[in-house]
């Protein structure tokens, strides 16, 4: 049972024709999400994460490769899979005139649930979002916060046992997705759902099991979050320069010196030995009469592992 | 009418705050989304405009962009009464709204010259600009592309080149990096404090805290009440009630729900449990005493437990447990 599997890709292909050009949204994308677990799509805008999610959906034809949910093929069993899987588009909104419980309802009636089974569903979501006191309050009406978690209610109305969640705490304050998110660990633990989640968020891509890293449409990474965090090179050395843009292209510049990124007034910097690089750093950029304070070794996060690992794939593209 | 007290003379001198506002107070209707908030931007300052959706960031910029009458209150940007003084003072702010407002049908470069025609720029002045923000967005090479077509980042930084072709010595940025990608949010802060550097100052909302530690100072607004101030250091010592221990397990999902089902019964008094990537803050009256007993707790339910640290709090860990307090204040 642990090692069945939920969502499965193999060699898949999307291009999308137009009169002159052929961009090729997915390029031979291959990756397994295990039952029961979060997974979390991750990459720049335009990578293709939406793409992905909406082809494994079967929203949108493939060209090659294969995909399926739940063993049922993207192209051929897609009326099983809507009635397997749930899923939120990105920037998805409800009819913003019908109440918090008429949306449910709705969402209930377009997967052909009776009337009975409606009422304990229902019931049970209400109660999980944390919405059971609003539900006569029309959508429209709703915080952002409570707009999402009333999405998800409306996509577990026919009880999926996999979810796929397009960006869906976009716009949504630290306080709303930490609950989201909360809702989103119970799911997984008490239901034992499939979760597959594209995000920007850098911290909710910590939380998943495994993430998927893809860049112009390749997967360029499937990892544990601990995973692609050990494949960033080196350590990490941050601090504050006097002079800003001089320091970063001084520091660039020096031996032992593997990647440099900023970090507001901060810099990082990826050195191959901290004993050996800290003084050497520092005494070059007193050559210079710039002086750093607050300088301190910090363990990358999932944040700095992105950004390290897609500028080095920018580099090599750049390099062709 | 509103705006009875009018003590402060415009004035543009130095060493006067840009922003100022007194009592600041917006109704519409009976609901109050805007309530006597008082608060002052240090001219070259980096201001963080905080609160969750719907707490009244957006209408405080409206008031200060002259775009809606405050209520009752004072309020002076630059020294201009945005109401009475809105053209003069339109001259000297710049805007970027959440939604990027760029003709999308027009080219990068159209979109520039539009906005620079808009704010009376002279056709030499503007075409400096035009150079200056071109190099600023590294738009280089896509300078005729139609907005339409680029991506997030190049939109966001586009946007933001529109809002300052006038060189303005205020800008109001809200939420000005949702959506786009970390390299890009990267950049774009970089963007920022280069303009700071200048001398301009700036007022960004976000939703990332790990961006609010990026600022000078940040203020944190909740149902339309200012509920603290000060730069990040500071709020970190003063405004936290109680220690953060950081909790790291092998299975986060099944800790926090014992963490959070102890917090509810009370046998632990933790103020608050939350996730925060892929460990577990939990606020605490006393870090050393409870430390041992949260991983007893945990251990006692077969999970395994990495470690049990008293953290510096983040910003994050702070904003939390600023709102929440004082929430738990306005039920009362």
């Amino acid at each position: 049972m642990e090692n069945e599997i939920a969502i499965s890709s193999h060699d898949l292909v999307k291009q999308f024709k137009g009169r002159h050009t052929t961009v090729t949204a997915i390029d031979h994308v291959s990756l397994q999400v295990r039952k029961g677990e979060t997974f979390g799509l991750i990459g720049p805008d335009g990578a293709g994460k939406s793409t992905t999610t909406r082809v494994i959906l079967g929203l949108l034809r493939r060209d090659s490769g294969e995909s399926s949910v739940l063993g049922f093929d993207s192209m051929r069993d897609v009326y099983d899979i809507r009635e397997h899987s749930g899923y939120i588009a990105q920037q998805f909104t409800l009819p913003a005139d019908m109440t918090v419980l008429e949306n449910m309802r709705f969402f209930a009636d377009l997967h052909g649930i009776s009337s009975k089974e409606q009422k304990k569903n229902i019931d049970e979501l209400l109660i999980f979002a944390g919405l059971t006191d609003f539900t006569s309050r029309p959508a429209g009406r709703l915080s952002g916060g409570m707009k999402k978690k009333l999405a998800l209610a409306c996509s577990l109305v026919h009880e999926p046992e996999v979810v796929m969640l397009d960006e869906p705490t976009l716009g949504v304050d630290p306080v709303s997705r930490r609950e989201f998110w909360n809702l989103l660990g119970n799911l997984r633990t008490e239901k034992g759902m499939t979760i597959f989640v594209c995000t920007p968020y850098m911290d909710e891509a910590e939380r998943c099991n495994h993430v998927g890293l893809i860049y112009q449409g390749r997967l360029i990474a499937l990892e544990t979050p601990e995973g692609i965090k050990k494949m960033v090179p080196g350590h990490l050395l941050e601090f504050q320069p006097s002079k800003f843009v001089p320091a970063r292209d001084l520091v660039s510049s020096l031996k032992g010196v593997l990647e440099v990124q900023t970090y507001g007034a901060f810099l990082h910097v990826f050195v191959d030995n901290v004993e050996r690089r800290q003084p050497q750093i520092i005494s070059a950029l007193k050559a210079q009469k710039i002086t750093c304070s607050n300088m301190r070794v910090i363990e990358p996060r999932m944040e700095e592992a992105f950004i390290s690992l897609i500028s080095r794939e920018e580099k090599e593209n750049n390099a062709k | 009418m509103p705006n009875k007290q009018t003590n402060l003379e415009p004035t543009s001198e130095p060493g006067v705050d840009p922003v100022i506002a007194e009592n600041l107070t917006k109704r519409f209707g009976d609901f109050t989304a805007v309530d006597h908030v008082t608060f002052q931007i240090h001219s070259g300052e980096i201001f963080g405009w905080l609160g969750p959706n719907g707490a009244g960031k957006t209408t405080t910029i409206r008031m200060m962009l002259g775009l809606i009458q405050p209520s009752e209150g004072t309020l002076r940007v630059l020294g201009f009464d945005p109401v009475t003084q809105k053209k003069t003072m339109q001259g000297n702010v710049g805007y970027m709204s959440q939604l990027f407002t760029l003709y999308n049908d027009l080219t990068a470069i159209e979109n520039i010259r539009f906005y620079g025609k808009v704010y009376g720029l002279s056709r030499e002045h503007l075409a400096e600009r035009q150079r200056e923000i071109i190099e600023m967005a590294g738009l280089h090479g896509r300078e005729n592309a139609v907005t339409s077509t680029l991506s997030g980042g190049w939109k966001q930084r586009l946007a933001l080149g529109c809002a300052i072709v006038h060189n303005p010595k205020v800008v109001f940025l809200d939420e000005p990096t949702a959506g786009v990608d970390p390299i890009s949010r990267r950049e774009f802060w970089g963007l920022i404090y280069s303009m700071a550097k200048k001398g301009t100052t700036v007022l960004v909302t976000t939703h990332y805290m790990d961006e609010a530690e990026l600022c000078q100072r940040v203020g944190f607004i909740n149902m339309g009440k200012l509920v603290a101030i000060g730069t990040p250091a500071e709020l970190k010592l003063n405004q936290m009630q109680g220690q953060v221990l950081e909790v790291n397990t092998t299975d986060s999902d099944r800790a926090i729900r014992i963490l959070k089902d102890a917090q509810k019964n009370k046998s632990l008094p933790f103020d608050e449990v939350a996730l925060y990537g892929a460990q577990i803050h939990v606020v605490v009256p006393g870090a050393e005493k409870y430390k041992g007993r949260v991983k007893k707790l945990l251990e006692k339910e077969k999970i395994k437990v990495i470690g049990v640290e008293r953290i510096v709090p983040t910003l994050e860990d702070v904003f939390i447990s600023t709102i929440n307090s004082s929430q738990k204040a306005n039920k009362k």
